[in-house]
């Protein structure tokens, strides 16, 4: 069994320790046998749509934003085309406002996003700078706890075609103020949460691996094996004491 | 800082009328009663026990009257200068301490107080200073140079670190060039023109030094994972490196706009890094050449040495002068420095960024990888509460020849989880979150007569240091520094 995996401008898009995500999809799947086929797209590289199982985005500077903006813009029907036929996309921070409708800078000018998630970003004047613990369902009836770091200067307003990610526990989530957090289209999930976010959530990892599987296999997702997960649970905790103890508040 | 308040608002538990608005008259004697009662509140909280005591009474001279700092600094008859950088300012600042204080009085604020408040407690605790000599926080920078209208400006580089705290590279790069700009016009710039983020810094200035490498046989083969500031300033295009010497400082040049490092008024050549123990090399400056010998290890260390020659340059020593400084130089605390415990030694060496970490990394490997390190990883203000930085940091040249990492710290699970998906054999991997066990069993696996290497962040160097101190194998501190 195998997944492909597309990183898209991992050359500019790097700031907030997104190889470490990288890093836990590749052992993990590694350690259950799985093929990783790990490619990046960069400025000007084809994407078509149907290639990868995994899409991942990450965060960047303001400057390195400004410079992807528009080859990003330019692939928003592939991105959106794969997202559809089920291709699993994890967007953290930049990549997660990218993925939007639009973000409006301080002076009003609107960029426009590739439109996978109905949302906008308008950006602030106060960062939202802290540990964050969420508590999202993504199986219903099984709820699970997210924990990591945001930094952020930008307000994401979910619309009508998006759910959150999850609900806040303690942090200031998408906007400081709808005690939501990121957001969810089938397999494709956007947040603010770095820290990275896969190490000491091993479960959402496993879930994104599974996830991956059933798009390259056109089968239910399946069970994954459990792995000794001693360090994560023990660093999840400690994160998430962290993000109750001084988390942003809304 | 244990015990401390850091934020502005909230740092002295005594108010004290502001002065702004008193008759000019008044001015004198009420600085110098502002004085007294600060430098008093630093006595009482050594007294009390409470460290060093080392940001009291700046923090109260602060509170009380904020332009009483400038008022103190404009007092020091040669003036001041300041050294600031995201890695390497302490040391530099250190080696300009070393070159100069044979034959000039100093204030400076070596125990890394480099905040406004630190840099007032220093100019309190100074009488008789004839030159201020201040590391300066990074994001502190623009308003200290605006407060003490310094004569010199030492910026050494900009690498991602603590982006909670700072924020992005290119705001603070942005706040740096405003704050040049403001400068007097005889202030002199000094810039390391290999950080493309920095090197027109210096541009239309009357009075200014480009200081840099010279030397392809030490460049790294590629940039590493973490390089910032890699794309043209000027057009968006990645730079291309004729040498990449640390993180993305190097020779660096735009195949599309032509855009490339400035000449180098003074520089390194001919380098030769000699493992742990020291570096060599011919510094290269206007007024002429000489050999070089550095009792500290690594590249990082050069540009520390060159920026201090630079900057002790223009403040009057002779080149003989910085060149024998540099010679007596040994490290500033925490910075490869080497401690006896036990019959062992203990090579501390300060990580708090990516571009930090991958030179202590490279410049251990270099020597022989240890079999055993003790990293020690804390989130405090001070550290960076975003731990995620030690993603970014190349970790893996060292994890080839560990046989046990001792992982501690508040968030000693993270590191754990950093060298497992590293590539480090779990079993290899010992979390001991107390700092002062974590030393034991690091000592413990230490043969007698051997190296334990400790990689802590800022504020668990600090305790780890408090813990060498309660043994007696160091002074504290604030003695040691004073």
């Amino acid at each position: 069994m195998k997944v492909v995996v597309g990183h898209l401008y991992p050359d500019y898009l790097n700031i907030y320790a997104d190889r470490g995500n990288i890093a836990v999809l590749e052992r993990r799947a590694a350690w259950r046998g799985i093929e990783f086929d790990y490619r990046t797209i960069t400025v000007g590289d084809p994407l078509r749509p149907g290639e990868h199982d995994l899409l991942y985005v990450g965060g960047g500077q303001d400057r390195e934003q400004a410079l992807i903006a528009p080859d990003l813009a330019a692939r928003g029907g592939a991105v959106r085309e794969a997202a559809e036929a089920g291709a699993v996309v994890l967007a953290v921070c930049g990549g997660y406002q990218l993925l939007g409708r639009f973000y409006r800078d301080r002076a009003g000018v609107e960029l426009p996003g590739v439109g996978l998630f109905d949302h906008h970003t308008i950006a602030g004047e106060r960062r939202m700078i802290g540990d964050v613990l969420l508590e999202c369902e993504l199986e219903p009836g099984r709820p699970r706890t997210l924990a990591g770091f945001e930094n952020h200067a930008g307000r994401t307003v979910l619309g009508p075609g998006v759910a959150p990610l999850g609900r806040v526990v303690a942090g200031f989530g998408n906007d400081g103020e709808s005690g939501y957090e990121g957001c969810r289209r089938g397999r494709a999930i956007g947040t603010y949460l770095h820290g990275p976010l896969l190490p000491r959530n091993p479960w959402f990892a496993d879930w994104l691996l599974a996830q991956a599987v059933a798009h390259r296999t056109g089968a239910e997702p399946p069970e994954l094996e459990r792995l000794p997960d001693d360090f994560e649970s023990e660093a999840h905790r400690v994160a998430a004491e962290r993000a109750k103890s001084r988390g942003g508040r809304f | 800082m244990p015990g401390f308040r850091t934020s502005p608002d909230r740092g002295a538990s005594v108010r004290f009328p502001r002065s702004r608005d008193s008759a000019p008259y008044t001015g004198r004697v009420r600085l110098a009663l502002e004085i007294a009662l600060a430098r008093a509140a630093g006595r009482m909280s050594r007294l009390a026990g409470r460290g060093g005591g080392t940001t009291l009474p700046g923090k109260i001279l602060a509170t009380v009257d904020p332009g009483a700092v400038g008022r103190l600094a404009r007092r020091l008859p040669r003036g001041s200068a300041l050294v600031s950088a995201t890695n390497g300012k302490t040391t530099t600042a250190a080696m300009v301490a070393e070159i100069l204080s044979p034959r000039v009085r100093l204030a400076h604020n070596r125990a890394g107080a480099n905040l406004v408040s630190g840099i007032a407690s220093t100019l309190l605790a100074s009488r008789g200073a004839e030159l201020g000599l201040f590391e300066v926080d990074e994001g502190a920078f623009p308003s200290v140079a605006r407060t003490l209208g310094p004569r010199a400006v030492c910026l050494g580089n900009l690498f991602r670190d603590q982006l909670d705290r700072y924020g992005e590279l290119e705001l603070t790069a942005e706040r740096w060039r405003a704050a040049v700009r403001e400068l007097d016009p005889d202030a002199w710039t000094i810039v390391n023109a290999d950080d493309p983020a920095l090197s027109d810094l210096a541009e239309g200035r009357p009075h200014a030094r480009r200081f840099g490498l010279d030397d392809q046989s030490v460049a790294r083969e590629r940039l590493p994972h973490a390089a910032d500031s890699k794309h043209c300033l000027v057009c968006g295009t990645p730079y291309e490196y004729v040498a990449a010497y640390v993180g993305h400082l190097g020779d660096y040049c735009c195949p599309n706009c032509g855009r490339r490092r400035p000449a180098l008024d003074v520089s390194a050549r001919r380098i030769v890094l000699e493992g742990l123990a020291s570096v060599r090399f011919e510094l290269v400056t206007p007024e002429g050449t000489v050999d070089v010998e550095l009792a500290l290890p690594g590249l990082y260390n050069v540009y520390n040495a060159v920026a201090a020659a630079s900057l002790a340059g223009v403040l009057g020593a002779e080149l003989e002068q910085s060149a024998a400084g540099l010679r007596r130089f040994r490290p500033a605390f925490g910075r490869a420095e080497r401690i006896p415990a036990d019959g062992r030694t203990l090579l501390v060496l300060l990580v708090k960024n990516p571009a930090g970490a991958n030179e202590a990394v490279r410049t251990l490997v270099s020597a022989g990888p240890p079999r055993v390190a003790v990293i020690a990883l804390n989130d405090a203000i001070a550290d960076g509460q975003d731990i995620s930085w030690i993603w970014d940091a190349d970790f893996e040249p060292l994890a080839a020849g560990l046989e046990t990492l001792v992982a501690t710290g508040v968030r000693a699970q993270e590191l754990a989880l950093r060298f497992k998906y590293g590539g480090l054999d779990p079993a290899r991997i010992e979390v001991v979150p107390d700092l002062a066990a974590a030393l034991d069993r690091g000592l413990e696996l230490t043969p007698a007569g051997g190296e334990l290497v400790l990689l802590p962040t800022y504020t668990a160097m600090l305790a780890l240091r408090a813990i060498a101190a309660e043994r007696g194998l160091v002074r504290p501190y604030w003695e040691a520094a004073a």
